[in-house]
């Protein structure tokens, strides 16, 4: 019954990348719900940001500690990803360690992963003491209260975990081949396990043996959970980071968007030769609902921008309103949509994917008015994320919603918005009145 | 031709329609904003500049009564209609005149002139005034002879709209090493300024609830530099600057002051 093992992880394989691949599905059906976007500028520029940003990591390093840090977990995740490649091939086949034959170059590989898994476990203790023992301010918001917060420290136990595994599974296998066991050629470097192995100098071959199988297959397991978990995780970002800086603005920040079925009604009304009483064509569509109300209002960048979130909350930490007590925090502004999202997102799949109104939105519901007031559109928070995510927009769209669809402004703004229809000025001063400097001293 | 249009410090400005009246196309449209035209310290900073483009000999006009409000806070507020109403009439104007070439003083007219105009048909080249400024003293068309500034600690506060909207970072910066101040940065400051508080329409109503105002938090960031003036280019940071500088009383000591009028102490023909 050789066979078996090789049957179970194909097994488990399929069913991993299976489920994940469904959910990534249900990931792309939910972005698709929000409005379809043009994409302007040249493709060029949006490569060239995706490797700046995304790959190349040149955001993080604003805040030098955190940022280093986590350029050494990525790079430690996507390095010994390359392992999991021959992790691969040997389940399936039930070959042991099949890129052996590389010979020096391989001991350099697993050497150079040893190391790199090493600092990982270190800089996600790091991370870990700055959440919970030095308490850093922004992960300690009141929107990282319950999940965020869990889902934050699973993150940092799960990669712990495996990174724990991979070296113990080196150490038992290094222990076998010293001790000359079949199937346990001479392979490898293991600057960082040899020490482990240190510790199982007594144990016997077959303890060894099940020590190494043991951690094998539940790093490999590991590896298909953490897989898994990322659609139910702010985690996503490992993956959504890529496409979101990609889409990421590539005009100047301060440019908000002109909405064109405002222009369609102004340059109605600006037409001399227009009928203002004319009824509208039998086959006109409803006018556009301007602004947002609901994530379905929103554009699919927006969204994406929402599942790439990873609440690390330098928006949050960066925002005026924020840092001088006010309830806004962009990031809450990010996790509501996605919140919310995936509240429509799991409706939808409850009713065979018919919407129906379920009596709920993203306004008041998740995000209150108080919130989208108290943003002064500084930037400062597209600013600050690391990974392009633009929260402002989505404030924008909802005050849009607010002010055009429910007349639902701050009364002192609904003052000044008639001073600039009436006399051209936020103030209440005359149009003719606007030369006067001219003649005072 | 350029000393035909010369104007002396101190000669009223010129308007379009004049300009037009008499067949006379100026260099440059400055774009005064509604600050700029009726906020008694506001207007200082306008005159202030008006003094240096004089003095510079640029040929420029205003539109004096036929401008108005680009429509930034309507928008910011999520009045998109009123925005684009604004944005229609105001280039209509524009247009009907020909001008190709706009200065202003507010970054906030400044974003949206430059920004969100064009895709509305109005295309200009849009400069705020510290480029403009910046520019005139490479050219040797503004003569500085600093002094009066020499060891003052000034301190910029970046506007929103000028710096991370618009990434304009060293023209105000420049010119303040210009007058031989020394330059002293904030701990945010550049990428990481924060705002005045008055940005996003914020300028027209109460803040939300909090622990403190922004402008106080600014100001205090401003005040850790110990600085001699805080510098602005943005009418309104200076109105939220000097209520913070007023809030710590301090106004004995340091004054909030627009780029153009640190400017308009030093240069001279």
């Amino acid at each position: 019954m050789e066979i078996v093992p090789n049957i179970l992880f194909v097994v488990a394989l399929a069913a991993g990348i299976g489920y994940f691949s469904a959910n990534v599905r249900k990931l792309m059906r939910n972005i698709r719900l929000g409005k379809t976007v043009r994409v302007d500028g040249p493709v060029s520029q949006r490569w060239k940001n995706m490797a700046r940003i995304a790959l190349g990591q040149q955001k993080m390093v604003v805040r030098p500690v955190a940022g280093i840090l986590h350029i050494i977990i990525y790079l430690g995740f996507v390095i010994i990803n390359l392992e999991v490649l021959e992790i691969i091939i040997d389940g399936i086949f039930g070959t042991h360690r099949i890129f052996a034959f590389m010979g020096g170059f391989y001991d350099f590989l697993i050497g150079s992963f040893e190391i790199l898994a090493l600092l990982v476990i270190v800089s996600v203790v790091i991370f870990w003491l700055r959440r919970n023992a030095l308490k850093l301010q922004r992960f300690w918001k009141p929107e990282m209260k319950g999940w965020p917060k869990k889902d934050a420290d699973w993150i940092l136990y799960i990669e712990v975990i495996l990174m724990t595994l991979f070296l113990t599974m080196n150490a038992a296998d290094l222990r076998l081949q010293e001790l000359g066991s079949a199937h346990y050629e001479m392979a490898g470097a293991f600057p960082v396990s040899s020490y482990i192995a240190g510790w199982m100098s007594s144990w016997s071959e077959s303890t060894l043996i099940l020590v190494e199988r043991g951690a094998w297959w539940l790093h490999i397991l590991g590896i298909l959970f953490f897989l898994n978990y990322l659609y139910y995780s702010k985690h996503l970002h490992i993956l959504l980071a890529f496409p979101n800086t990609f889409f990421g603005r590539l005009t100047p920040q301060g440019q908000f968007n002109n909405l064109e079925s405002v222009q369609k009604e102004v340059a109605l009304m600006m037409d001399p030769n227009a009928d203002p009483f004319a009824a509208p064509a039998e086959d006109t569509p409803p006018p556009d609902k301007f602004g947002a109300s609901d994530v379905m209002d929103l554009n699919q960048i927006q969204l994406l921008n929402a599942y790439t979130c990873t609440e690390c909350g330098r928006c949050t930490s960066e925002c005026p309103a924020n840092q001088t007590g006010k309830k806004l925090s962009p990031r809450k502004i990010m996790m509501d949509t996605r919140d919310r999202l995936e509240e429509v997102g799991r409706k939808l799949d409850a009713n065979k994917g018919n919407w129906e109104p379920d009596g709920k939105q993203l306004l008041d519901d998740y995000i209150s008015r108080e919130e989208l007031w108290a943003c002064t559109s500084c930037n400062a928070c597209v600013e600050a994320c690391p990974v392009s995510i633009d929260p402002l927009s989505i404030i924008l769209d909802m005050r849009r919603y607010l002010v055009m669809e429910q007349s639902a402004a701050p009364s002192d703004l609904n003052v000044m918005m008639s001073n600039i229809e009436n006399n051209g000025a936020p103030w209440p001063f005359n149009q003719m009145d606007r030369l006067n400097w001219n003649e005072e001293n | 031709m350029e000393q035909e249009h010369k104007q002396t410090k101190g000669a009223k400005v010129a308007t379009m329609a004049e300009m037009a009246a008499q067949g006379k196309q100026p260099e440059v449209l400055f774009w005064v904003g509604c600050a700029g035209s009726f906020d008694d310290r506001a207007k200082k900073i306008t005159k202030a500049f008006v003094h240096l483009l004089q003095k510079a000999g640029i040929s420029f006009a205003v539109l004096g009564t036929e401008e108005s409000c680009t429509g930034d806070p309507a928008k910011r507020a999520g009045n998109e209609f009123l925005f684009q109403m604004q944005a229609a009439v105001n280039i209509q104007v524009l247009n009907g005149y020909g001008i190709q070439k706009i200065v202003t003083t507010c970054p906030h007219c400044f974003n949206t002139l430059k920004n969100e105009y064009p895709q509305l048909g109005g295309n200009y080249e849009v400069l705020h005034h510290t480029q403009l400024l910046r520019d005139l003293i490479r050219d040797g068309r503004l003569q500085v002879e600093g002094g009066s500034f020499r060891g003052k600690r000034v301190t910029f506060h970046d506007p929103c709209y000028l710096g991370r909207a618009n990434g304009v970072y060293e023209a105000p910066r420049e010119i303040i090493r210009k007058i031989d101040a020394e330059l002293v940065e904030m701990k945010n400051c550049k990428e990481r300024g924060l705002c005045c508080g008055a940005g996003g329409a914020q300028m027209f109503k109460e803040p939300e609830k909090g622990d403190k105002d922004v402008n106080i938090e600014r100001t205090e960031q401003a005040l850790e530099t110990q600085p001699d003036i805080i510098a602005a280019g943005c009418p309104f940071c200076n109105t939220m600057m000097t209520d913070g500088v007023k809030n710590k009383e301090k106004e004995a000591r340091i004054k909030v002051m627009d780029i153009a009028e640190l400017l308009d102490g030093v240069a001279d023909l």
